[in-house]
């Protein structure tokens, strides 16, 4: 049978049973889990994320049929000499490929009936660090492996701290090549105890520790017959139950100003001056009382509106209310000087604004940060001019302890505080993960060169 | 002032709560295209009526709802596109009172800056037309409708990806990208590829066609069409696809996954007529999009990252 005809024919199966329809109306409902993937040079994150990727059946036929091509033509299997080489299901590159390493984050697509996900499969070289920050900086789950025989290294710390720092809800600790210590209970015991260590001092408080062969299979997503001393969750059994960053929408009201829509030229729409954003934090409702920063004027949500598009037109629908997450245009009351970077926040629970910040930053750019260099910083609609007025210090992986410095380099990360040209509407980030995050950029090529996050009053830096 | 006043027969929707796919997914897609108009100065639309450029065009429509969208469109017609594809063109274009521009591979052909390839294919043949088209009208971000899911190469992709005079791509070394922080910062000479449906697949593409009931070129849905298998795959007989000696040509009731060129894109035995017929088809496929119908990306093992980095979508 052709392949076209082996593609109909499953079409028909599925419409036969009626099965396809009823997840359907599932897909319909289901949501979203964010993960990403960290861990040192091959400890194994490809072969995990591929592994997972083919026991879901999320890889079909044609990539199969692809991997075994090339891991034929390249005499075996990375390590193993097996006839399918996981890793190049997901490492897509051909420097990747002629390497055998991950260079770049690739984004990764799976279900099951009960969620969806979207992996970042993130590289473990040091100087690519700045990707693990990148997937991690969006993760709802962040996979830290650690190779059974080696435990935690330099890497491990680094990536703990960074999941820490970005206050990731959930991190899995996955002791991958369990298989090859034996399935040693003692192996997996002493590493679970070294992390959940670090965890403590980095304030990671939900960290879950499986033991894993991603070559083999074990405990990734179908349990292990060899660890019966292992009671915990399979990896796909926890990613289907972990809870995503739902507390954006408990915390107080954050609309930050994208763009102004006036169409003028519409009859229907002449007078229609409707500011669009995506909802940052909270509950937006008609008629609540808001206030509109950085000018601080007082005004009240005079509607909420979606957009309706036919074939031949666009128009708008009145809502109620919208909720964290949500993109959406909102009329107010009055007629006040409302722009990009304006910020519409809740009248009884505003943030007010600042010009100066204190701020952990991961350094991501090999060019150094120095006391006295002029930025631009992004931070939610806004960019504006900013000034590094003091270094604060360095974290020592190590130790994890700040320790002095004058510049911050390449992975380092940093306290440092801004002095900016702009007043910003900005929240801690452990209370605000959109508010409270910034970008800092070179002004002359636009590289972005740190990942920012603001301090609470406290100061702490984790 | 008072507030505007909307048309009365406006509805109550109530408020989603907790956020389901669909919406994340359309929510995240509309704020790309906020911060695109409010940063870029002359962005487009790379437009071909494929459905990805479609549910693009939608999404953007819906984000400066009721207002116009602030973009025009470019299209590079390689000049072996289906009929059918260029009518829906045509058709959204002078419906929505946008203004299309045209990059044609044709024009490039006759005047011998290209030459047609010894395999027939003119897939890779755009790149050059959409460049020169990028610089000319001094573009500063392109919206692509490239989804990660479609290729290894482009899961790598960004969502918004700079590219530098060449139109050349650097996967080695990209822009970290962080949170929903885009940073559209460049230098002139320069561009951005924009893409809202990176995080998007092929199913929530056809999940979302049928909530909004987006309409598409009818090659999308079962027809009748003569045919001719090749590596498995269904080509249409036509002006640039021609069986050769064994391949027989048979009428069979077909439909389209992509939409490129006739010349490469396979098309599928189905009997789905409808929206939810394919959602149903493609939850069951056991074969991806761009393996079962594209012939371009078989050249080689990274076929999609040499063309990408020479600048192709």
């Amino acid at each position: 049978m052709s392949t076209a005809e082996n593609t109909l024919a499953q079409h028909a199966d599925a419409a036969e049973t009626g099965h396809a329809k009823a997840d359907l109306e599932q897909l319909a409902q289901r949501q979203l889990l964010r993960l990403a993937t960290a861990g040192s040079v091959d400890d194994g994150k490809s072969t995990l994320v591929g592994r997972l990727l083919h026991d879901c059946k999320a890889i079909l036929a044609d990539q199969i049929a692809h991997v075994q091509t090339v891991t034929a033509s390249r005499g075996g299997a990375r390590g193993t000499g097996g006839d399918f080489d996981f890793a190049l299901l997901t490492d897509g590159l051909r420097a990747e490929r002629e390497q055998g390493i991950t260079i770049d984050v690739a984004y990764r697509y799976f279900a099951t009936d009960k969620r969806s996900f979207i992996l970042a499969d993130c590289p473990g070289h040091v100087q690519y660090t700045r990707n693990t920050v990148t997937g991690a900086s969006t993760a709802d789950v962040v996979i830290i492996l650690v190779d059974a025989r080696h435990g935690v290294l330099e890497q491990t710390r680094r990536h703990l701290a960074v999941a820490g720092l970005l206050r990731v809800p959930h991190v899995v600790l996955a002791v991958n090549k369990i298989d090859l210590v034996g399935y040693d209970q003692a192996v997996f015991k002493g590493i679970t105890k070294d992390v959940t260590q670090l965890a403590d001092q980095l304030g990671i408080t939900d960290i879950q520790a499986i033991p894993v062969s991603a070559l083999i299979g074990d405990n990734v997503v179908d349990r292990s017959p060899a660890t019966s001393w292992y009671t915990g969750p399979t990896l796909l059994e926890f990613l289907e139950n972990a809870s995503g960053r739902s507390d954006l929408s408990a915390q107080p009201l954050r609309f930050p100003v994208q763009y102004v829509i006036r169409p003028q030229t519409n009859d229907q729409y002449r007078d229609y001056r409707g500011y669009t954003g995506t909802v940052a934090s909270g509950t937006i409702t008609v008629g609540d009382p808001v206030i509109v920063l950085p000018a601080g004027r007082r005004t009240t949500v005079a509607g909420i509106d979606r957009a309706i598009v036919t074939p031949t037109s666009t128009a708008v629908a009145e809502r109620p209310s919208a909720v964290a997450g949500e993109a959406i245009t909102v009329r107010l009351t009055d007629d006040l000087d409302v722009a990009r970077g304006s910020v519409i926040v809740a009248a009884d629970s505003s943030p007010g604004t600042r010009r100066e910040l204190s701020a952990t930053v991961c350094w991501l750019s090999d060019r150094p940060l120095t006391v006295g260099a002029r930025l631009l910083i992004k931070h939610t609609t806004t960019t504006a001019q900013a000034i590094v007025t003091k270094i604060n210090g360095a974290l020592d992986l190590n130790t994890l302890g700040v320790i002095d410095a004058a510049g911050l380099d390449l992975n380092d990360i940093g306290k440092v505080q801004l002095k900016i040209a702009a007043p910003l509407a900005a929240d801690p980030y452990s209370s605000n993960i959109i508010t409270g995050s910034f970008l800092l950029i070179d002004a002359h090529d636009g590289w972005t060169l740190a990942a920012g996050m603001i301090d609470d009053e406290e100061g702490e830096l984790l | 002032m008072t507030a505007t006043t909307l048309p009365s027969a406006t509805t109550l929707v109530p408020a989603a709560s907790p956020v389901t796919e669909l919406d994340a997914l359309e929510s995240e897609s509309v704020f790309v295209f906020r911060e695109v108009a409010a940063e870029f100065e002359r962005p487009v639309i790379l437009f071909s009526g494929g459905k990805d450029s479609i549910v693009m065009l939608h999404l953007a429509r819906k984000a400066f709802a009721p207002g116009a969208v602030p973009f025009s469109l470019l299209h590079v017609d390689t000049g072996h596109n289906f009929p059918e594809v260029l009518a829906y063109r045509d058709a959204t274009v002078e419906a929505l009172g946008l203004r299309l521009e045209v990059a044609s591979v044709e024009d490039y052909l006759a005047d011998g800056r290209l030459r047609e390839r010894s395999d027939g294919t003119r897939n890779p043949l755009q790149t050059v037309p959409l460049l020169d088209a990028i610089n000319t009208h001094r573009f500063d971000a392109v919206f692509g409708g490239g989804r990660r899911d479609e290729e290894r190469a482009r899961a790598k992709e960004r969502i918004f990806s700079l590219r530098d005079e060449f139109g050349q791509w650097d996967p080695r070394n990209q822009r970290p990208e962080l949170w929903s922080l885009y940073n559209g910062k460049h230098k002139p000479g320069e561009h951005v590829r924009v893409f809202p449906l990176s995080n998007w697949t092929e199913l929530d593409v056809w999940n979302y066609i049928a909530r909004e009931s987006i309409e598409l070129p009818s090659i999308y849905y079962a027809h009748q069409r003569d045919v001719f298998e090749r590596d498995g795959m269904l080509l249409a007989v036509g002006p640039y696809s021609q069986p050769r000696d064994g391949e027989t040509v048979e009428r069979r009731v077909v439909r389209y996954r992509t939409v490129g060129d006739m010349s490469c894109t396979g098309a599928v035995a189905s009997t789905a007529a409808s929206p939810a017929e394919v959602v149903v088809e493609v939850a069951a496929s056991e074969l991806t999009e761009r393996g079962a119908t594209r012939a371009d990306d078989r050249v080689s093992e990274a076929a999609m990252e040499d063309r990408k980095r020479e600048g192709y979508f």
